[in-house]
């Protein structure tokens, strides 16, 4: 059952370039998989080796980050749409941060 | 290059500094060509701290589609640095989401914010003008 999967940029060019694919499956995971299948360029880019969604990403089904529903198993019907964004994090852990006397912001 | 005008970048920096003590960030729909950002997306800071930021995922999607439907696309993401430069950290480089994007930094450590922009490819930081317009 061929479904909707709309990349983001940074995949697209994995993809021909383009914004939306159409891939069979009736899982998240199937999809996936199938994806994979048909662009080889994204192996390892969404789904991890042991089979697990790659950290850096967010697998939408319609509204839903598919986290927080059966992840990879969550089912698909023919109307779903599924979109994958890039996680957005980041921060200044790591760098050294000011210490001592005088160093609360000064708001 | 990075086009900003002012009513982005005030809604940037209110952004930044309303989220203190947390590191605050969001999203920047625009032109990927020109560089021109057209609308600031204020997303929530997920990791809720002072030296992490993670976008909200679904406010993420939301803005990739109102972004696309207005004909654009998401081009970059911006955060605060509470207590350090407006400089790239090692996990903002390791964890830098798209290559294409701009990686707009806010640094409140100092009295008056300071804005920059980089272009982070391969785990290069390159810092790139920012025009800024009044409109």
């Amino acid at each position: 059952m061929p479904v909707a999967v709309h990349l983001p940029t940074v995949l697209r060019s994995q993809a021909g370039g383009a914004k939306t694919v159409s891939v069979d499956g009736t899982t998240i995971g199937q999809v996936l998989d199938s994806l994979v299948a048909e662009y080889p360029g994204l192996s390892g880019q969404v789904v991890n080796d042991d089979g697990t969604l790659h950290k850096f990403v967010n697998v939408y089904l319609n509204d839903d980050d598919v986290r927080y529903l059966k992840a990879l198993d969550t089912p698909v019907g023919e109307t779903d749409e599924i979109s994958i964004l890039p996680a957005v994090a980041g921060g200044a852990v790591g760098v050294g941060w000011p210490s001592g006397p005088g160093s609360s912001h000064p708001r | 290059m990075l086009y900003l005008d002012e009513p982005e970048y005030h809604q940037i920096v209110a952004h930044c500094l309303g989220g203190l003590p947390d590191e605050a960030c969001g999203l920047l729909g625009g032109d990927p060509d020109s560089g021109r950002v057209v609308t600031c997306y204020p997303t929530r800071n997920l990791a809720a701290s002072a030296k992490l930021y993670t976008v909200d995922p679904k406010e993420h999607l939301r803005a990739d589609r109102d972004a696309e439907a207005a004909g654009f696309s998401i081009i970059g993401v911006f955060h605060s640095h509470t207590h350090t430069d407006a400089y790239p950290s090692p996990t903002d480089v390791a964890q830098a989401p798209d290559p294409t994007w701009h990686y707009v930094l806010v640094s409140l450590r100092d009295t008056h914010p300071v804005l920059r922009s980089y272009r982070i490819v391969d785990g290069e930081i390159d810092e790139e003008p920012v025009i800024l317009r009044s409109r």
